[in-house]
């Protein structure tokens, strides 16, 4: 594999660290290359689920001061557009890896994993007395019966333990995947996004019904 | 002769094109300084007149003209940029405004003889900003950094990069205003922190909180309202004093134009005499008759507060969003001419919890950050850096007109999402994409931004066809579309149908008519400044004539310089620069060996020690 910078045609240093990823800018010409998409890639990240924040805002910050396209005002149009282009991907993947869902899910989609048919109409087994009372309370408040808002309130806050559990579990699971990056861990963390989605979703029904009535 | 020595880098000013008013600054070596124009006024009233002849008259001689010609004038054009006429059905019961029929998309003003869009309006508005940083500057200024509200949709920031373009500018960043303060305040001396910033202007209102790091000011969410702001509170006291004229009177002044300027003006004085005083008069007189009343600082109160606590929702949510609690805010910014009102900031210190700073006068310390921020871009200014937000969720209608989020509000910018589309039916060749901003979930209730057509897909059976679309919201804010075929990997086109706005092709138009009168200015500057050099060397050349040099020229030196100083003062009062100069260049050489002679016994004489 070799690169050639795209301005003086010069090479670009390969590899350019330990896991054999293109340099950022031309050794020769200093002039920005096309940037990788792949986010991990792109911040020199090993593929991992558990990861520091600390770690990843610093890179974050020493990126961005890199290629933010104020940078390149005074450059050629081409370069212009790869700083646009690297600056997109860079803020991407920065959103998308600070946040343990987002970053669960990107995973699962480069594994293969269907996520925009995340299972949400099924309701968990475990909670369907659950949903059932929501249900109940939601309706009792819209027929103004005031007394159901504190009913809503403790189921809240039920969700909320809930969530928080399947945060705790996500963290585990993380870190298995990350030891042998075996599939069935994926399977299983799947599982628990889909239940975290059903839970944020009734979280937010609460929420809607008590400013809606 | 000494000869300033410019480096390639253009001069790239900082403007702030407000509601109320506009300004222009620069960084002068390492200080943002605003500039002002001929006659030291550093702001220019966002007003815009057009006489009978067709030429625009801006600033304070256009509010002159606001009320002797109401119908030929405006003010306030922000509050229409990027709008239809369906979003500013209130605005036009209280703005004397009258619009011409085909305002669905982009509103047409009509003003005398002339029919103008707010891009249009706008930009001669730029074009004085542009003038005035030239003539005092001495150079010609072709890119600017102009600031938005940070709530402004991207309609609303394509129209005011088009009035740029329309104004001969090249806008090299379109920056949110309550971030170019922040880089104003330079907080960045403080190295951490959280600072929040309330921008309650003429027209708008904005909420930022940002994350310091270093010199990187990170906007960790944004909010605020459009249509809020200052005007809103003069209406009041506007619809109050009519009122008032109309019962006192049995005349209902409303309708004149003229009239109801005075009489704003009238509360615009009493209400910033409120900042200060505990009583203010509002004081008018129109047609022989008088009208006369006392508003205190109790009953002004009573009658804005709702206006200040709409400012406060914004405030929560933007807080909430960047998850930060009122103690973890360090600073307090205040920003634009209402944050002037007690009430205001009282409101404000409550909410956060913290006395705002107040150091930078409110008025210009946008256009100082949008200097700074010209200076980030033009390498004079380094190690800050500005990571903004967009405001508003990005989102595509899909089935049954709900959204689908693609990029949510207060993603870091530049901000992109990739998603993949296919035909729904046999041998269908185009997609529509249409394309939404905003928080609700139904497409009708969010602001429409366009519409993508992509066209050319080879005919296929349904589902089969792969075009990946890149949408890529850019350091302004602005959308950008791009489409890929994944099969084959080749660029697919996009055909973009803006929602709201002017097309490509209506700018170009707006910008080839406007060239005329960029160039019919430049030759007036030309000329100035060819007629500023005449004048010097005639001075030179004339007093040259009393020096003792003068005497050692030959008779046909001296009928030659007698011949180019009447050349010179011939060409001097036409109107072509470039004989004047022509004329100048000739004087100088035939007073060549005069100024050489000049200088020699300008060293002998002060060898011997005597003046010459």
């Amino acid at each position: 594999m070799s690169a050639n910078c795209w301005n003086c045609g010069g090479s670009v240093s390969l590899p350019a660290d330990a896991a054999g990823r293109a340099s950022r800018f031309c050794d020769a010409c200093k002039s920005l290359q096309p940037p990788a998409r792949d986010y991990y890639e792109f911040l020199d990240m090993p593929r991992q689920l558990a990861i520091d924040g600390k770690d990843l805002e610093k890179r974050f910050y020493a990126l961005s001061r890199q290629l933010h396209p104020d940078l390149f005002s005074r450059k050629p149009p081409r370069e212009q557009e790869y700083a646009l282009d690297a600056s997109a991907i860079l803020n991407d993947a920065y959103r998308t890896l600070k946040d343990p869902v987002a970053r669960a899910l990107y995973v699962l989609k480069q594994e293969g994993y269907n996520i925009a048919e995340q299972g949400t109409k099924d309701v968990p087994p475990e909670l369907l007395e659950e949903v059932f009372d929501l249900n109940m309370a939601i309706e009792e408040l819209r027929e103004g019966d005031e007394d159901a808002r504190a009913q809503l309130e403790s189921a809240r806050h039920r969700f909320e333990r809930m969530r928080d559990e399947i945060d705790g579990t996500l963290q585990c699971q993380f870190a298995e995947w990350d030891a042998g990056q075996e599939r069935a861990k994926l399977d299983e963390i799947r599982g628990q996004l889909n239940r975290r989605k059903y839970i944020t979703n009734l979280i937010a029904r609460t929420d809607e019904a008590h400013v809606s009535n | 002769m000494f000869q300033i020595e410019f480096d390639n880098r253009d001069t790239v000013v900082g403007i702030d094109l407000g509601t109320t008013n506009s300004l222009v600054a620069w960084m002068n070596l390492t200080k943002p300084e605003v500039i002002a124009d001929d006659n030291g006024d550093r702001m220019v009233p966002s007003v815009v007149s057009i006489a009978p002849d067709g030429e625009a008259i801006v600033g304070n001689a256009a509010r002159a003209e606001l009320i002797d010609h109401p119908e030929r004038s405006v003010y306030s054009v922000k509050r229409l940029m990027g709008r239809g006429i369906a979003d500013v059905q209130d605005e036009l019961k209280l703005f004397p405004f009258r619009v011409a029929e085909g305002s669905e998309s982009v509103i047409r003003l009509v003003l005398g003889e002339k029919t103008l869009t707010p891009p249009e309006v706008s930009a001669l508005i730029l074009r004085q900003l542009k003038k005035n940083a030239e003539t005092a500057l001495g150079t010609p200024v072709t890119k600017a950094v102009i600031t938005v509200p940070a709530y402004f949709n991207d309609a609303q920031r394509q129209a005011t990069r088009d009035a740029g373009r329309i104004a001969g500018l090249e806008v090299l960043r379109l920056v949110n205003e309550p971030t170019a303060a922040a880089l104003a305040y330079g907080l960045d001396k403080r190295r951490e922190g959280i600072i929040a910033v309330y921008d309650l202007g003429g027209g708008t209102f904005d909420i930022s909180i940002l994350k310091l790091h270093d010199g990187i000011f990170e906007v960790l969410a944004t909010n605020g309202d459009t249509h809020l702001g200052g005007d809103d509170i003069d209406n009041r006291l506007l619809k109050i004093a009519l009122e008032d004229t109309a019962s006192e009177w049995g005349v209902d002044v409303s309708h004149s134009g003229g009239a109801v300027q005075t009489l704003r003006a009238a509360v615009i004085r009493a209400k910033e005499a409120l900042s200060f005083a505990f009583a203010a008069q509002i004081e008018f007189a129109w047609n022989g008759r008088t009208y006369h009343r006392e508003i205190t600082r109790e009953l002004f109160e009573g009658l804005i507060r709702d206006i200040v606590d709409r400012t406060l929702g914004p405030c929560r949510d933007c807080m909430r969003d960047a998850h930060v609690t009122p103690e973890q805010i360090d600073e307090v910014v205040l920003v634009g001419g209402s944050t002037r009102i007690p009430m205001v900031r009282s409101a404000v210190e409550v909410l956060f919890r913290a006395r705002p700073h107040t150091e930078l006068n409110p008025d210009e310390v946008v256009a100082l950050g949008a200097a700074v921020q010209a200076g980030i871009l033009a390498g004079t200014v380094e190690n800050q850096l500005l990571l903004d937000v967009t405001p508003l969720s990005l989102g595509i209608e899909i089935y049954g007109g709900i959204v689908s989020k693609i990029v949510h509000r207060n993603a870091t910018i530049p901000a992109s999402a990739g998603e993949t589309f296919t035909t729904g039916v046999d041998g269908q060749t185009n997609v529509l994409i249409h394309v939404v901003q905003g928080e609700r979930e139904l497409a009708k209730d969010c602001r429409s931004l366009a519409r993508f057509d992509l066209k050319g897909i080879a005919p296929m059976p349904a589902g089969m066809a792969r075009i990946e679309v890149r949408f890529l919201i850019d350091a302004n804010g602005i959308l950008n579309v791009t489409a890929r075929d994944a099969r084959t990997g080749l660029e697919h086109s996009v055909d973009v149908k803006p929602s709201y706005g002017l097309t490509d092709e209506q700018v170009e138009a707006m910008i080839e008519a406007s060239i005329e009168h960029a160039e019919e200015d430049f030759q007036a500057s030309q000329l100035a400044g060819a007629r500023v050099d005449a004048d010097a060397i005639l001075a030179a050349t004339s007093k040259a004539r009393e020096n003792e040099a003068w005497m050692a020229l030959t008779d046909e030196e001296r009928k030659a310089i007698a011949d180019a100083v009447n050349r010179l003062q011939a060409a001097y009062h036409g109107e072509d620069h470039a004989v004047v100069r022509a004329q100048i260049d000739h004087l100088n050489d035939v007073t060549h060996s005069l100024a050489e002679q000049m200088m020699n016994t300008a060293v002998s004489g002060a060898l011997k020690g005597t003046k010459v």
